[in-house]
Formats: C-alpha cells, sequence, structure tokens
C-alpha cells in the first residue's frame, strides 16, 4: 500500500479524532479555567454531560425542534448543575484543594448513580435529526452528516468561548483572576461570584456539548467517567489554567482516541500515559519557593 | 488499632503500638475460627482493600501525596499475581513478592512525574493514572482477560510444597497473616528515620530543601512503596476470589478506598483500617437490602464525610507552610 | 584579619529581573570564611532576592555564584545544602509535626558525613547531638515539644540551631531577629557568637542593634544594587547611605 493510500485509509479516523478533540475540548476548557479562577478541581464535571447526553437521548426524537429543545434543556440542566456544586463547594472555600475535590467527587458518584436509577444501565441512543441522519461523500469515503455538523458547531463553540475569554470584559476579568487571584481581589471583585459564575458557564457549556456530543460519545453509565478522564488528561497535558494548552492538548487526545483505536486499540491508555507523563516531565512545575520577599 | 498509630505519632502515649497490633491480630484470628465462611470471605476482601487504603493513607497522611490512584498499582499486583498463578506459580511468598515488585516497578516512572507536581495537577494526575489503568485492564485483552476478566485461577499455595489453600478459613487465614505482616513492617518502617524524614517534606519542603534533603527523591521512593503495599493488596485480592476482572479495580474501589481515607484519617492508619471495614460493610448490606443504591449511597456518605469531617485526610491537601507559588524557573530538587 | 583568605562564596555579576523589574542587579559580593557580613537595605531592595539567589531558591537572570572555587549558579538548593550553604527563612521554617529534637535530627541528617553508618546509630549520635544544641538555645525543656506549640521566637531559634547544626561552611541568615522579644533576641546573639569563627555568615537585617553587635562588614543595597560596602562605621556615616535611609524608620543613626 503506498503511502496515499496509507492516508487514505486513516482519513476518516483523522477526522473522527477532530471531532472527539472538539469535544473534549469544550469539556475540558471550563475544566481548567475553573480550577485556574477558584482553585477547584471539579470532578462532577463528567456528570453535566453525561446529564446533556441524557437529555438529547430523551428529547431528541429526530426533528429539529427537538433538538432545540433538548439543547435548551441540556444547557439548562448543566448550568443548574454547576450552579449547585458551586453552592455546595461554599462551605468547605479554604479547606484545601482536597476536600474541595472529594466533595465533586461524591456529587459526581450521586449524580452517576441517580442517572442509573432514572435512565437504566444501559447506553441510549439518541435519534439524530433526519435531515443529518445520512452520510456525505468525503474524498471518496462515506462519512456522517452529523459528526461534520458537529465539528462545525463545536468549532464555532470553542471559536465564540475563545473571543469572549479574549475580547469581552468579563474575560479579561477571569484571565486576570487566572493569573493572579489576589490582584482580582484587590480590584474589588469576589472570587467567590467568578467561581461560581465559571462554575454555572461552565455546566452549562458541558450539558450543551452533552446534548450535541450523544451521537460521538453517548449517555450510558461509564459516560461521566470516560469524558471526565479524558478531559484530566487534556488539561494535565495542556497545562493547569492554559486555554491554549487545552486545544493542543485536545487534538491530540481526540487522535488518539480515534487513530489509535485503529492501529493499536490495546496501547491507547499508555500513550495517554505517556503523554501526562511527558507533559509532567518536560514541563517546568510551579513548586513552592522559599522566597518570603 | 487506631490508637496505637496515634501512639507512634505522639510517642510514648498510651500503650505500645505492638500491644495493638497483637489484640487485634488475635481478635481477627478468633473471628476466623467462630464465622460462617460467607463472611470470612467478605472479610478476606475488607483486608485486601485495607492494604489498599493503608497504601493511601501513609502517602496523604504521612508523606502529604494524597493520591487519587492508588488502585492503578492494586491492579498491577492483582493482575499480576493472577497471571502468575495461571502459569502454576502459586507458592504465596513468590506471588506476593512478584505483585509487589511489579506495582513498585510500575509505579517508579509514573511517581517520577507526578512528584513533580502538587495540589491540583497532582491529584488530576494520579486519578487519571488510576482509571486509565482500569480502562487498560479491559483494553489488554490477550493479557488480562478485557472484560470479561481472567477466571478460574489456581488456589495459592501458603508456602512452598504446602497444599493450596481451597477453604474460606484458611485463605482467611492466610490473608490475616499477610494483613498484619505488611502492617507491622510499615508501622516499624515509619519509626525510623524514614518516617521522620517523609513527614518532614509534608511539613515543609522548602526548608527540608534548605537542609540538604533530596525532596524529590524521598517522594519517588514512598510513592513507589505504597505502590507495593497496593499490590499485595491486589495479590490478596486475587488469592481470595481467585477471579479479577477490570471491575475489581475501578471507579467505584477508588471511591470506596478514598472515603474510608477520608473517614478514617490519613495521618492514623488504623483509622483507615477501620473505617474501610466499616465502609465496606455498609456497602454490603445495603447491596443486599437495597438492591442496585449502593454507589448513592456511596456517594452520599462521600459528601457528608467531607462536611462532617473537617479533619482526616481532607485537610491533608494543604501544605502546612504556604509559599507563593511563583518562581517557575525553580526546579524540584 | 579576614580579608585575606579566599572567598567562601562569591557572586559576580548576580541579576535577577521580574519582567521589566530588576530585583537583583549586577551585585558583586564576596564572603570570605570568618567573615559576619550584614546586608542591609530598604523594603524591597532586593536582599532576601539576593540571599534567594544564593541559597539556589531563585534561579538568577544572569551573573555567577562560586562556593569554595566552584560554580554553583546552576546547582540546585539541597545540592547548595550539602555544599555547606546553611540558611534560615524570614517566616521561620520549622517541621511543625515534628518534635523540636527530630528537626534537629532532620537538619543535620544529610550533614553528618556518616552516610555509610547504621542509620539507628546515626540517630543516636544525632539525638544526643541535638539535645546538647536545644539547651545552647535556650529549648532543652522544649525538646519532645511539637514545633507547632512553640511560640514564634522559640521557632526562630529551633530554626537556627537547627540550620547550625548542618556545621554550614556559609551561614545566610534572613532577618533573624524580626519579632523576637528580648529574652529570645540575648539568646540569638549568644547562639550567633557561639558559631565556630570559620563559618562565613551573611546576614539580612533591619535591626541596627543586631549588626552592629555582629557584624564586621556591611554593604547596603539599593534598587538591587550595591550602594556601599564597608564596616559599620563607615557606612554610618556614608552620605550616599544617610540620603537612602533619610525618612525612613530604619535610619542610620
Amino acid at each position: 500500500m503506498g503511502p496515499l493510500n496509507a492516508l487514505d485509509a486513516y482519513l476518516i479516523p483523522v477526522i473522527d479524532g477532530v471531532a472527539y478533540g472538539l469535544l473534549l475540548f469544550t469539556l475540558a476548557a471550563p475544566l481548567t479555567l475553573v480550577f485556574g479562577a477558584g482553585g477547584v478541581l471539579n470532578l462532577a464535571h463528567g456528570s453535566l454531560y453525561a446529564l446533556g447526553a441524557y437529555a438529547a437521548a430523551l428529547i431528541s426524537d429526530g426533528s429539529w425542534t427537538s433538538l432545540a429543545l433538548a439543547a435548551a434543556a441540556g444547557t439548562f440542566a448543566g448550568a443548574a448543575g454547576g450552579g449547585l456544586l458551586s453552592a455546595a463547594l461554599m462551605p468547605v472555600t479554604g479547606r484545601g484543594h482536597l476536600a474541595q475535590a472529594l466533595l465533586t467527587f461524591g456529587v459526581a458518584l450521586v449524580a452517576g448513580a441517580a442517572l442509573v436509577l432514572a435512565f437504566g444501565p444501559d447506553n441510549l441512543r439518541p435519534t439524530v435529526p433526519a435531515g443529518l441522519d445520512t452520510t456525505v461523500s468525503l474524498a471518496g469515503h462515506r462519512y456522517p452528516a452529523y459528526r461534520l455538523a458537529f465539528i462545525a458547531i463545536a468549532a464555532a463553540l470553542a471559536a465564540g468561548g475563545w473571543l469572549v475569554l479574549a475580547r469581552s470584559r468579563a474575560g479579561a476579568r477571569l484571565r486576570a483572576m487566572v493569573d493572579d487571584p489576589h490582584m482580582l481581589a484587590c480590584l474589588g471583585t469576589n472570587p467567590r461570584t467568578v467561581l461560581a459564575a465559571v462554575l454555572t458557564v461552565g455546566g452549562a457549556l458541558a450539558g450543551l456539548t452533552g446534548v450535541l456530543g450523544a451521537p460521538i460519545i453517548g449517555p450510558g453509565p461509564g459516560t461521566a467517567d470516560t469524558v471526565l478522564l479524558l478531559s484530566l488528561v487534556i488539561v494535565v497535558v495542556g497545562g493547569l489554567g492554559s486555554v491554549g494548552g487545552a486545544v493542543a492538548a485536545a487534538v491530540g487526545v481526540g487522535q488518539v482516541q480515534s487513530l489509535g483505536v485503529v492501529l493499536a486499540p490495546t496501547w491507547t491508555p499508555y500513550l495517554l500515559f505517556a503523554a501526562m507523563a511527558l507533559a509532567l516531565l518536560v514541563r517546568r512545575q510551579p513548586l513552592p519557593t522559599g522566597g518570603h520577599a | 488499632m487506631s490508637r496505637s498509630w496515634r501512639a507512634v505519632l505522639r510517642r510514648g502515649s498510651g500503650l505500645p503500638a505492638p500491644v495493638w497490633g497483637l489484640a487485634t491480630t488475635a481478635a481477627l484470628a478468633t473471628a476466623g475460627c467462630l464465622a460462617d465462611p460467607y463472611t470470612l470471605s467478605t472479610w478476606t476482601r475488607i483486608l485486601s482493600l485495607g492494604l489498599l487504603a493503608l497504601s493511601v493513607a501513609v502517602l496523604a497522611g504521612t508523606a502529604g501525596l494524597p493520591s487519587l490512584g492508588q488502585v492503578a498499582p492494586y491492579a498491577v499486583g492483582a493482575y499480576t499475581t493472577a497471571i502468575l498463578a495461571r502459569h502454576g506459580i502459586t507458592a504465596g511468598p513468590v506471588q506476593l513478592a512478584a505483585a509487589a515488585a511489579a506495582a513498585a516497578v510500575f509505579c517508579l516512572p509514573i511517581g517520577i512525574a507526578v512528584s513533580r507536581t502538587r495540589g491540583i495537577t497532582f491529584l488530576m494526575a494520579t486519578l487519571a493514572v488510576g482509571e486509565l489503568t482500569a480502562v487498560a485492564a479491559g483494553q489488554w485483552t490477550t493479557v488480562t482477560g478485557g472484560t470479561d476478566g481472567l477466571a478460574g485461577i489456581p488456589a495459592t499455595q501458603p508456602w512452598w510444597g504446602t497444599a493450596p489453600i481451597l477453604e474460606d478459613q484458611a485463605v482467611y487465614g492466610y490473608a490475616v497473616a499477610v494483613a498484619v505482616a505488611v502492617t507491622a513492617v510499615l508501622w516499624w518502617t515509619l519509626r525510623t528515620p524514614a518516617g521522620l524524614l517523609l513527614q518532614g517534606c509534608r511539613d515543609d519542603e522548602t526548608r527540608m530543601r534548605a537542609s540538604g534533603h533530596p525532596v524529590a527523591r524521598y517522594l519517588v521512593a514512598a510513592y513507589v512503596g505504597a505502590g507495593a503495599i497496593a499490590g499485595i493488596g491486589g495479590a490478596l485480592l486475587v488469592t481470595g476470589q481467585r477471579y479479577v476482572s477490570p471491575g475489581d479495580v475501578g471507579f467505584e474501589v477508588s471511591a470506596l478506598v478514598l472515603l474510608a481515607v477520608t473517614i478514617g484519617g490519613g495521618r492514623s492508619l488504623g483509622g483507615a483500617l477501620a473505617a474501610v471495614a466499616l465502609v465496606a460493610l455498609v456497602r454490603d448490606w445495603a447491596a443486599a437490602t437495597v438492591p442496585g443504591r449502593g454507589p448513592l449511597l456511596l456517594g452520599a456518605l462521600f459528601i457528608a464525610a467531607v462536611y462532617v469531617h473537617p479533619k482526616g485526610m481532607v485537610g491533608l491537601g494543604r501544605r502546612r507552610r504556604q509559599h507563593p507559588p511563583v518562581e517557575v524557573e525553580v526546579p524540584s530538587s | 584579619m579576614t580579608q585575606t583568605s579566599r572567598p567562601q562564596l562569591s557572586a559576580r555579576g548576580l541579576t535577577r529581573r521580574y519582567g521589566a523589574f530588576l530585583a537583583v542587579d549586577d551585585v558583586d559580593l564576596d564572603l570570605a570564611a570568618g567573615d559576619r557580613h550584614a546586608l542591609i537595605g530598604p523594603n524591597g531592595a532586593g536582599k532576601s532576592t539576593l540571599l534567594n539567589l544564593l541559597a539556589g531558591t531563585i534561579r538568577p537572570t544572569a551573573g555567577q555564584v562560586v562556593l569554595a572555587g566552584r560554580d554553583i549558579t546552576r546547582l540546585r538548593p539541597a545540592r547548595r545544602a550539602r555544599l555547606g550553604i546553611g540558611r534560615t527563612f524570614q517566616t521561620p521554617a520549622v517541621l511543625e509535626s515534628l518534635t523540636a529534637l527530630d528537626n534537629l535530627v532532620v537538619a543535620a541528617w544529610r550533614h553528618t558525613g556518616t552516610h555509610t553508618a547504621w542509620r539507628p546509630a546515626r540517630r543516636r549520635t544525632l539525638t544526643a547531638r541535638g539535645l546538647h544544641r536545644l539547651d545552647e538555645v535556650g529549648l532543652g525543656d522544649h525538646a519532645h515539644t511539637p514545633a507547632r506549640e512553640l511560640s514564634h521566637g522559640q521557632r526562630r531559634l529551633l530554626e537556627i540551631a537547627g540550620a547550625l547544626s548542618a556545621d554550614p561552611a556559609v551561614l545566610l541568615l534572613d532577618e533573624p531577629a524580626a519579632g523576637l522579644a528580648e529574652h529570645d533576641l540575648t539568646l540569638l546573639l549568644d547562639a550567633l557568637r557561639r558559631l565556630p569563627a570559620q563559618t562565613a555568615v551573611l546576614l539580612v537585617e533591619h535591626n541596627q542593634d543586631v549588626v552592629t553587635t555582629l557584624a564586621h562588614t556591611v554593604t547596603v543595597l539599593h534598587h538591587g544594587r550595591v550602594l556601599a560596602t564597608g564596616t559599620p562605621h563607615a557606612i554610618h556615616t556614608h552620605p550616599a547611605v544617610a540620603e537612602v535611609y533619610l525618612g525612613t524608620p530604619h535610619g542610620t543613626g
């Protein structure tokens, strides 16, 4: 097989990887910002995605209206979940990273169990709108139209989020808080308000991603774990609080998840291991110093 | 036993730790003579989880590294034992040594990577390591049997040349002996200067560096040692149930052990052990009385434990002295 | 008398830049064996940064640090400590959950030169030495008290006792007298006076009495640069120094 043929054979997994990567990026970006802005590791983030995915499976029946309804419901549920989380975190503020992480871990367990109780232990298959439930020709291959549409929408979401972060006033405040939480406190913005806002908006984004991504990573008992794990890998590889790093890492992890499954299915977990180890070893870690000056 | 560990930390108070250790061992042995086989197989599993909790507690409590992924070396130890047994190597000491060694070797590169991080990055990286290991166990079909797991594992021989242990009572006795031995060795190790140095790193690593201590090396050693303990726990799991699958090393096991250490507190090793027993028994009880609600209960307990138990492991994530985390140029030493 | 020997520790062109801000700017400094050298200057002059650069806690943007003829600029703090640089921090850094005695055992652990010795024996030796040293700084009664229960002054003394038990060739002290009551200050001065004669000491200090009691040489740092170096008396009467301190609470008088 010539190199061109080889390239051709892997075209579909590569495009799948792009869809995966964009999905994971829209999940990992809020996770990294929640850490950067509030110092909180939100282990319930995957559950908010699962919430959105179940909303899609439940509401979307193949019509565009139902998809729009599902998107609204998923977004709202995600936002509500994020808001509830920030309220639940209030009493443990100042008790350290671990207490907060363990609390969100407990919330994730409860949410996961509740979702299984409500929707059963099977993986559900959401219905894609009829207009997108087809394939298109892509360099001689048939490719699901929905995935292409998802790539476009997720890219738009990511770009929109980036614009808000880079251009808007709120985005500037958020970036300032990621860079230097103390400085922002001096400017009169309450860090708790920012944390609650980031958790709520991040939750909404996760819920919406869940609705749109349901045909790609569908709702089931393992969904929350899977997307949380991949988002964590992305944040570790990309660097905490770094949105640019998350983009690069999400693209890489997306390819590992799709191309890797085709080329060396056994090795995908180890590739992710290796990527994390490499990122931790190569990047200089900001360890505590003795500088009390 | 919890008292005994606190006695180690507050030197000279209460009864000597060995007395408590002996008393606990005697109680466990008596229970083995009295209880029915089903209860004993439950307790064998609890002892296996107890070693996993011990590994989490020593890492979080003594070294100040709250790892969320100790289930990874536990899995390595369990699968190593299972594979050895299926290849006819059933001598207990060999299985335990191999499980500990494999887990330690597994933890060395990972320890070098994750010990460069602190705080949230450490939590994230270790959680990802634990989860990825469970994923790997499910995907590496040729070695791990995939999601079906490895069944029909031959029984362990407690010593070379002895008969394989088949009865629940004998298996339980073996598990008690191993768990007591590991706990005693760990207790002794923490009493040596190694324990002091690890506590020093937990308290203030900048001070330790300024006193010439290679902090990163100590922490990697602690990570590897704790991994070996978890690996032995995994070996006990396989000896006990003679079957292993990704579900035995998955998210829920991590959660159960973390909850136990949260309740029992990372600084009190006995407390962590007792809490594992409590949590596992509550879960089993829940599974029997309200089927399907186990994870829900576990999660609710978790949330409650974080809220009502401000001490324990929850307080350990904070380093005592907060240095400004600036100076990106400063390498670990 | 002390300037004749080769410098123990010297800095050449040491610079640390934070963005546009020069915290330490092209500083040359020599410490010979036996030196008692004080570093003074207004707040933000870069004194602590300079100390951290010498101890290795911060990497310099430019310049060189040499210890006994060996370039240690790229070495990490733990390595420098093992080569003989001891230090204390501006906020006393002690190991909170360890007893005062164990703090000293841990502080001396890498410095006994008996690394091959059987560990329990090493611990016994260090425990005996530690008890003696605790007596010297007036903490003999608190040997088995966890460090977190000690007062600020006692922690300060404990940290200094720890730094001393490593027998450092160079000792860097960051404001040792800050926040000390009269009684603890006396104990501190006693402990520092008992230092081996050949130990080189660099001391960042605001307390004028401590500086005049201990220091043979004083360097004034201002905006990260060396403004003047000389005997305490010469610095006292230096016109540029007077100008820098004019209106500041420390004064030169």
